[in-house]
């Protein structure tokens, strides 16, 4: 009850301010620096480096919105947003975008007036248990103790998974991810259930990797998204065409690398009209046409950015899963540039 | 008789026996012992049982500190420095020093940080001791101005104007109050609102113009760390002293009106966590501001946490206030003093030496509750610590951060209280 009347004081107010601030292109290039939600630190995703420059995945897709608006991916001024005061800080128009690893679902789309703009990572919820358990599989997790961190949706679903699955489980209340690896390891719980992500980040940084094993059963879906404010239709386009043209550009083989050689003009019409070589894609967004060169000179197309920040030659070391391109059996699709 | 007395006593002592040391049991550090730690069979137990709890805490964290690596990139170098070994890595002090002090302030701009602390310090020193010099007051009072051009830069004419708004303020008391007390008070609060609203910003204007001085801009969301901390902590702590004597006048004051707003105020306040006006200052406020204006969040915080340091700090003082004998009002009215003479030299003098332990609760209270701007996003120590285990090199660190910060904030919290305790000793609180 609580929490739906705060919901719909938020969306109130989000609805005001989305009237208000329409305007967010001309403000971003007015201001000459993308405010970007991301979040305080986590592992692969956001976190400031000892040059206290941010650095990881969420940071480079804010990163090449800031090249395609402004011709600088390093004019971001990355806004730290918790779990609690994101979306307010998107709807108030503190942040002019959120990439903050939050999962789409239908109130936050519909109900809070927030527009995803896509999934740039699939993630779901799994489960982390010590290899001297001898646990092959979440079925086998009658009894245990689960360390579960409050307030979130994995929460909900584990509930729903034991249930369903007629087990019974003994939740060990927990705040923050680095708590849970200190319960974790501490023996406080059999079990640690978060993202699969989040897992591998954490397994990761464990003396002993080795000696954990992350179980195969995956109990949700997470699409984890960009987000923006609901009434805004230039700026939706621009972050969402933004991903898609990195997402693209990983299909098409576009690299940093190769990226303004590309751009000279190819064979390939779909590459031509994508880097502006050919038609007027840019202009339609309310951009010049080299918009998405700048986007994928950045950090590199959606796998360069995958294999830099989380993935398998990374310390997180994140297989690409149901993140490959749809070409290589994944979800990433990116719709035609045409 | 005398004879019978030296038949019967075998031996007459006639020298003094030379002076002997007390029985081993009854001196040094034995008599210390059995008087203090086993002086009676519960004691003894007791003091075998507190013996068994040091020891253990020392095995179980001697070693883990002793082995301490202080120099490493990421915890992978520390754990193969340790090879296997139990041990603290400290090296992501060494290495995220500076984060954990300023934040994302720019490092080659460090030194105004480091040099407005320093002046803290110069300027704290005469309201602390009052055997310094009289005149170093006046650089305290220019010390905020000047602290807040060291740390955010701009302009320089920007600081300066808002002084010159005291100094209207100052002037138009002079002046009036040759005609009327009570209008001198007025003008005293009119003529700097004035000054700030229609004319310190074309002052600006004109002087920036002219003659263009100041420092390079710092934007506050390039604070962080300890510095945020402070900037947090020392300003509420120097605001919330003065706000929270004037709310507590305010209680006790006779005029309706003033003492209703003291009292919804406090009352408000102190009915309310402070985690919720954090969270109003960072979500709501901006809902209710026109779009596009960028009130800054720093200054949002600041505002929120004086006022809720103000509520509590008005209670201590009204408990020192409540504390005077009814004569000390009397005697004062008897002299002849108007209220503000009578409150400056009679009542405040004895009521804030009575509430001096309560004041500094608040204020090492305050200093530590900076710590919650953790769950607003802006990344103070706690918040960096966390921001800092996001970097893969330092994933999966955790008591060394937490050790650091506890630290620091012990050495501050540690400095108030001493320092308290010397104010106490030199006024004589309790009539010893």
């Amino acid at each position: 009850m609580k929490k739906s009347l705060f919901v719909g004081a938020l969306a109130a107010t989000s609805l005001v301010a989305g009237i208000a601030q329409a305007q967010t292109l001309q403000a971003v290039k007015d201001r000459g620096e993308l405010n970007c939600g991301v979040s305080t630190g986590l592992a692969g995703f956001s976190a400031p480096d000892a040059n206290g420059v941010w650095q990881g995945f969420d940071v480079a897709k804010c990163r090449a919105v800031a090249a395609a608006v402004l011709d600088d991916p390093m004019a971001v001024n990355f806004v730290p947003t918790t779990g609690q005061t994101r979306f307010s800080a998107l709807a108030s128009g503190e942040v002019d975008m959120l990439a903050r690893n939050s999962t789409w679902t239908f109130t936050r789309d519909i109900d809070l007036r927030l527009t995803f703009v896509g999934t740039n990572y699939y993630d779901g919820q799994g489960f982390m248990v010590n290899r001297e358990l001898g646990v092959s599989s979440a079925t086998e997790l009658d009894g245990a103790t689960v360390c579960i961190q409050t307030g979130t949706t994995t929460e909900l679903n584990l509930a729903d998974y034991f249930r369903a699955n007629g087990m019974s489980y003994e939740p060990v209340p927990i705040e923050t991810n680095a708590e849970a690896q200190q319960q974790y390891l501490a023996g406080a719980c059999d079990v640690y259930t978060t993202d699969v992500s989040g897992l591998a980040a954490t397994r990761a940084s464990f003396e002993n990797p080795g000696d954990h094993v992350i179980l195969p059963e995956v109990i949700s879906k997470e699409p984890l998204g960009p987000v923006v404010r609901d009434g805004d239709k230039e700026w939706e386009g621009i972050v969402r065409w933004t991903l898609f043209a990195l997402i693209a550009a990983e299909e098409l083989g576009i690299t940093s690398a190769n990226v303004s050689e590309l751009a000279q003009g190819t064979d390939s019409p779909e590459i031509n009209r994508l880097l502006g070589s050919e038609g007027d894609l840019g202009a339609m967004l309310g951009l010049d046409s080299e918009w998405a060169v700048r986007a994928i000179s950045a950090a590199g197309n959606y796998g360069e950015i995958f294999s830099a920040t989380i993935g398998d030659q990374t310390p997180i070391g994140l297989a690409r899963g149901l993140n490959a391109q749809w070409t290589q059996g994944g979800l990433m699709y990116a719709p035609p540039f045409r | 008789m005398s004879n019978i007395e030296s038949h019967t006593i075998a031996y007459v002592r006639d020298t003094m026996i030379p002076e002997q040391d007390p029985p081993i049991t009854e001196s040094g550090a034995i008599k210390w012992l059995r008087d203090n730690l086993f002086s009676g069979w519960l004691n003894t137990v007791l003091t075998l049982l507190s013996l068994l709890v040091i020891w253990w805490a020392i095995a179980a964290i001697g070693p883990w500190l002793w082995n301490t690596v202080w120099n490493a990139g990421s915890l992978r170098e520390c754990r193969e420095a340790l090879g296997g070994t139990s041990g603290a890595c400290f090296a992501v002090i060494n290495d995220r020093w500076h984060q954990l002090m300023f934040g994302f302030y720019p490092p080659r701009l460090y030194w105004r940080p480091v040099l407005a602390f320093v002046l803290l310090f110069v300027a704290l020193s005469p309201i602390l001791f009052t055997n310094l010099p009289r005149k170093l007051l006046y650089f305290s009072a220019a010390y905020p101005f000047i602290a807040y051009h060291l740390l955010w830069g701009g302009s320089i004419w920007l600081p300066i104007g808002a002084a010159l708004g005291f100094v209207a303020g100052i002037v138009a008391f002079a002046i009036v109050r040759k005609i009327n007390g009570l209008a001198a008070i007025f003008a005293a609060v009119i003529a700097p609102v004035f000054w700030w609203l229609f004319l310190a910003g074309p002052f600006d204007a004109t002087m920036s113009s002219i003659l263009p001085l100041g420092l390079e801009f710092v934007r506050s969301d390039r604070f962080g760390g300890f510095l945020i901390s402070l900037v947090i902590g020392v300003t509420g702590i120097s605001l919330s002293l003065p706000l929270g004597i004037l709310l507590a006048l305010g209680r006790q004051s006779d005029m309706v009106f003033v003492k209703s707003v003291c009292v919804i105020f406090i009352e408000f306040i102190r009915g309310v966590p402070l985690i919720t006006l954090l969270f109003t200052a960072s979500l709501l406020l901006n809902y209710f501001l026109p779009p596009g204006t960028s009130f800054d969040l720093i200054l949002r915080v600041i505002i929120m946490v004086t006022l809720f340091a103000a509520a509590y700090m008005a209670e201590v003082i009204r408990g020192g206030l409540a504390a005077l004998p009814r004569g000390q009002y009397e005697a004062a009215d008897a002299l002849g003093l108007d209220y503000w003479k009578a409150q400056r030299l009679i009542i405040m003098p004895q009521a804030l030496k009575i509430s001096i332990p309560g004041i500094v609760n608040t204020f090492i209270g305050l200093f530590k509750d900076t710590t919650l701007v953790v769950f607003i996003g802006l990344l103070d120590p706690i918040g960096l610590s966390n921001a800092i285990r996001a970097d893969t090199d330092w994933q999966g660190i955790y008591w060394e951060l937490f050790i650091f910060i506890g630290a620091l904030f012990f050495v501050f919290c540690f400095g108030i209280s001493r320092y308290s305790m010397y104010l106490e000793r030199k006024l004589k609180t309790d009539h010893r």
